[in-house]
């Protein structure tokens, strides 16, 4: 019972943090793969069988995938098309993979899954490892229809929907419709309390659409992640550095002069610090939306492991009192995450509104 | 960090760039500027709306102030009029008391006029009446005095006694 425990423990505190995660591929990637499965066989006990595959679900899940699958890596799905640039077009069904147990061929060449990723193989699917046991096959450029691309593309439709039906029905009346009384208060709540605070009644309107547009499009996909389809997209780097670099785009293509001017040459300050000031400040113009693309993709990330760590607890426990007391804290974290869905959306917004402020700022004080 | 780099998926990274873009500009035209605009349209409305009714209040209660001016300057037209019929009323009253206190001294006068008028008519007519029968009752004393001879020359007798004293 107390080795049960202190494994309970250990596979808790690993899962509660995403760097847990990552260290410990680290350790795992280091150590002698052979000899490694050789002593895990004899040692794993049923728990720790158990235990690797909570891991690996909890993994996948939080993965982008060639397939929809709702329930779990194989479960009730539906393919999705792979759309592959390697010396010409490759375009196929994600279904040619069967959940990559099989080589898919294409145009003659032959693909292969690995871990999420499609790389080029032979017939027999053979894949090569280096010492760090990453896989040394050529990867193809993979532009295939995923199940993130899939989610943005239906989330982007319903928001599409909704705020295009809900912009039609000012057309008879001023006054919102049913719908219209949830969704103006937040349309008003991003002009009001984000656009305008931040960036000034002067510049505001031309950046409107974008803040509207990320703003809902951050919280829509943050609820999709919710919803027990394991779909979270927000969770994925690639989505939130798209999201940061469209933010530092408009940032420097909108700044005005004084923002150049802030950067370079700090008026107000003494030359040396000008010149001290100056590296330092056109860091901050990467920094900052470095540190939107990482505080949105690791506070979801985050979430979405101490949730499924939680759940993956439901199972651990024999106990139906700690079986309660879990069903419980995941509830609890549910609704937890509910807020923080709203309010990534709400920070990042904010920032990028925030940055906008400062690109178009007339520095008339000074 | 590696794995971080590992798992960046450019694909991915392109479907949500291009996907995005398309959703805004898609949403500009179809949602966020109709919305905004009518939002903006409504707000201006109520502001109007309730400027006007600022207005109206305003008006409202000029308005009432005129009124109240009317209502005094009625009042005070009033009061100035009921003094004005007053002090008429008051002078006609006096007038007509000076005349008639006139009338009834001037018929008070002529009536003592009369009075003594016939007052005196009246003494005129008992002279005259004493006169007659001083006359009726010195005839019957005459005649009876006269009518013997002795009597006679008494008289005359007497009548001339008295002359020759003279």
């Amino acid at each position: 019972m107390e080795f049960r425990n202190s494994v309970i423990i250990v596979l808790f505190l690993m899962l509660a943090s995403p760097f847990g995660l990552m260290a410990n591929d680290h350790e795992e990637s280091h150590a002698d793969k052979a000899n490694h499965e050789e002593v895990e066989a004899l040692e794993m006990s049923e728990a720790d069988v158990k235990a690797a595959k909570r891991k690996e679900y909890i993994q996948h899940h939080l993965q982008d995938d060639h397939d929809f699958t709702i329930w779990g890596a194989k479960g009730i799905g539906f393919p999705l098309p792979v759309i592959l640039w390697d010396d010409g077009l490759h375009l196929f069904s994600s279904s040619k993979f069967h959940h990559g147990e099989t080589v898919a061929e294409s145009k003659g060449n032959f693909y292969a899954l690995n871990h999420g990723k499609i790389y080029r193989t032979d017939a027999e699917g053979t894949i090569t490892y280096d010492e760090h046991h990453h896989a040394t096959n050529v990867k193809p450029l993979d532009f295939s229809i995923t199940k993130n691309v899939f989610t943005i593309m239906m989330v982007g439709l319903l928001i599409f929907l909704v705020f295009a039906r809900f912009a039609k029905s000012y057309k008879n009346n001023l006054v919102p419709s049913k719908g219209g009384k949830f969704l103006e208060p937040l349309v008003l709540f991003v002009r009001d309390e984000i656009a305008i605070p931040n960036i000034g009644e002067k510049h505001y309107k031309k950046y409107m659409s974008y803040l509207l547009t990320v703003f809902f499009f951050i919280w829509f996909l943050n609820l999709a992640g919710m919803v027990p389809l394991g779909i979270g997209v927000t969770n994925n780097i690639a989505v939130t550095f798209g999201l940061a670099l469209i933010t530092f785009i408009i940032t420097q293509f909108t700044s005005k002069k004084a923002y150049w001017g802030h950067i370079f040459w700090m008026p107000g300050v003494p030359t040396p610090m000008k010149i001290i000031l100056a590296p330092i400040e056109l860091l901050g113009v990467i920094i900052k939306p470095f540190a939107l693309m990482i505080r949105l993709y690791a506070n979801m990330t985050a979430g979405h492991i101490v949730l499924m760590s939680l759940i993956g607890l439901l199972y651990v426990f024999t106990n139906w009192f700690a079986k309660g007391a879990f069903l419980g804290l995941t509830l609890f974290l549910s609704i937890i995450e509910l807020l923080v869905a709203f309010l990534q959306a709400y920070i990042f917004t904010m920032l990028t509104a925030l940055y906008f402020g400062g690109a178009v700022a007339e520095h008339d004080d000074h | 960090m590696e794995k971080l780099l590992n798992d960046f998926s450019v694909g991915l990274f392109a479907w949500q760039v291009l996907l995005f873009v398309v959703l805004m500009l898609l949403l500009r035209k179809f949602a966020w500027k109709p919305i905004l605009n009518a939002v903006n349209e409504r707000e201006d409305s109520i502001k109007e709306a309730l400027d006007s009714a600022e207005d109206a209040k305003r008006e409202m209660a000029k308005l009432k102030s005129s009124n109240e001016d009317l209502l005094n300057e009625a009042r005070a037209d009033r009061d100035a009029m009921l003094k004005e019929a007053k002090e008429i009323k008051d002078k006609i009253v006096g007038d007509a008391k000076a005349t008639a206190n006139e009338e009834a001294e001037k018929i008070v006068v002529a009536a003592r006029e009369s009075i003594q008028h016939e007052k005196m008519a009246a003494i005129t007519d008992l002279k005259n009446q004493v006169a007659l029968l001083s006359i009726e009752i010195a005839e019957k004393i005459l005649k009876d005095e006269l009518s013997s001879a002795d009597k006679q020359k008494a008289i005359i007798d007497n009548v001339v006694k008295d002359i020759n004293l003279n």
